[in-house]
């Protein structure tokens, strides 16, 4: 059955209608365009399609559309400036070499944008635990512990909690 | 598209109850992370469901005047860790609950979603069992508290009926006040990992610290439901805190427990997990409990 849904995807109101029986993914890539929610998995185990929920990172492939309603959504797409320029964790992803086929990328950089958005610092070990919802099958990821660090390190000096 | 035959979002407690009650094949989705990937799977293809996702009766975490602590069913586990009433009465359970997957599972997995699947391998199975805890299940034939040691009746099996809702988790004083809690989890994986085997001890000592007062010991997946050692329980009550409890621990638990042979793990290695982990979880909640063990 279709059913309007009405949320808030990276801060704009969208009334579109949904099947209920659908995926926050596919509401996101197929009818909203927004393609930087990967698939990779679909069973929760790769982070790959990572959103932002209220704030909260969730696995949008196991999230049931529906359950959006008055919600607020942010995805990738959400996060760059009005003058088109990237995000200071995007960008930290690039000085740090953190992406390589890119496919991981957007989702961890979404649970970045949680971790980050607390204020506090993080040690490395803390960091692994934090992103340990994401598969990466190209970096290795020292190189995106290297972005997260220089990011929540950079974040933490400007409003430290 | 998830194979999903209906999908009936309830507005609140009494509402998921008429709409489990008007279809007769209906079952509860919460947090989702158990069944959605038992529809993909093909396992629970065509299934009716109520969703109780996100309904605020049946979320958050508070403390009685008496001390009891209440965890209502739909919170999820990442607001139970760090939840300042859990890190001060029963801290255990938040770091069971922060073990759970990964940081995405731990926002959408509910504590309610992990008893009810009647998982032995679940997370916070263990030291709710160890905690006494009592669940609140609502019908529309009223309101039952069911002691969680009635609970289990096998793998994946509970005594809820479908129509019943988890509404809440109690936790008496009684059962954390002065205890010292250790939750350790085996997996091959230090993230995103199905537990081999969980062990949760929890120690309360005699005022001169040096003795045991109460002593709880429970498992994940040392057999078909989670479970407790009561005889080595009884047994502890009043030894020295040394090696000699350590051993005792470790060998009683041995015999109580009936882990079985599965892909992840061969039963010998889980009774070698047994033994170990009661050790070091008995001796970690001893020095919680403000003990100590010279060994
Ligand atoms: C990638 C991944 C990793 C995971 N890792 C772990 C792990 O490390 N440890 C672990 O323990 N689990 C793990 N799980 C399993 C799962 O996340 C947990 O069992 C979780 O607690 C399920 O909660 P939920 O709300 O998502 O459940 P749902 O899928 O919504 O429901 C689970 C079951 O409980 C019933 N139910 C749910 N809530 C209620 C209620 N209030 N009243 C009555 N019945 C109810 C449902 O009908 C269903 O049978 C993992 C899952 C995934 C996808
Ligand atoms: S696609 Fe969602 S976790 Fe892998
Ligand atoms: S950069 Fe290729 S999967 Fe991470």
């Amino acid at each position: 059955m279709f059913k309007t849904l009405t949320m808030t995807v990276n801060g704009a109101e969208v009334s579109i209608p949904v099947d209920e029986r659908e995926s926050l993914v596919d509401t996101l890539r197929n009818r909203l365009g927004l393609t930087s929610v990967k698939k990779g998995c679909e069973v929760g185990e790769c982070g790959a399609c990572t959103v932002l929920v209220d704030g909260e990172a969730i696995d949008s492939c196991i999230y049931l559309s529906v359950w959006a309603e008055g919600r607020r959504i942010l995805t990738v797409e959400g996060l760059k400036s009005p003058t088109g320029e990237l995000d200071p964790i995007q960008q930290a992803f690039i000085d740090e070499a953190a992406t390589q086929c890119g496919f991981c990328t957007p989702g961890i950089i979404m649970s970045a944008v949680e971790i980050v958005g607390t204020g506090k610092r993080y040690s490395r070990e803390e960091l692994r635990k934090l992103i340990s919802g994401h598969l990466c099958r190209c970096t290795g990821y020292e190189s995106i512990l290297n972005a997260m660090e220089r990011i929540v390190e950079e974040t933490y000096k400007r409003v430290g909690k | 598209m998830f194979d999903i035959e209906s999908l009936y979002q309830a507005t609140g407690i009494q509402d998921a109850i008429r709409a489990l009650q008007a279809d007769e094949r209906a079952m509860i989705i919460s947090g989702g992370s158990d069944v959605l990937i038992q529809c993909r799977e093909g396992r629970l293809a065509g299934c009716s469901l109520v969703s109780i996702h996100g309904i605020p009766e049946l979320m958050g975490i508070e403390q009685a005047a008496d001390g009891t602590v209440t965890i209502r069913a739909a919170t999820s586990f990442s607001h139970i860790a760090n939840h300042e009433i859990i890190r001060r009465t029963v801290p255990m359970l938040g770091d069971a609950v922060d073990q759970v997957g990964g940081p995405q599972i731990r926002n959408i997995g509910t504590i309610g979603g992990n008893v009810c699947n009647g998982v032995t391998s679940a997370d916070s199975a263990s030291s709710l069992w160890a905690l006494n805890a009592t669940l609140e299940l609502h019908s529309a034939s009223g309101v039952r508290q069911v002691p969680i040691r009635d609970f289990y009746t096998g793998a994946g099996k509970t005594v809820r009926r479908r129509d019943e809702v988890l509404v809440a988790l109690h936790i008496q004083k009684k059962d954390y006040d002065g205890f010292g809690g250790c939750y350790l989890k085996y997996g091959k994986r230090n993230a995103m990992e199905i537990a081999t085997l969980g062990c949760a001890a929890m120690v309360r000592l005699t005022e001169d610290r040096r003795h045991v007062a109460d002593l709880r010991l429970a498992y994940g997946v040392a057999g078909p439901t989670p479970l407790r050692c009561v005889n080595t329980e009884d047994a502890a009550r009043g030894m020295k805190t040394d090696e000699a409890l350590l051993l005792h621990v470790a060998a009683g638990a041995v015999a109580e427990v009936n882990p079985r042979t599965s892909w992840r793990a061969s039963k010998e290695f889980r009774l070698q997990l047994v033994s170990e982990l009661a050790k070091r979880a008995v001796r970690q909640a001893t020095l919680n409990a403000g003990g100590e063990l010279d060994v």
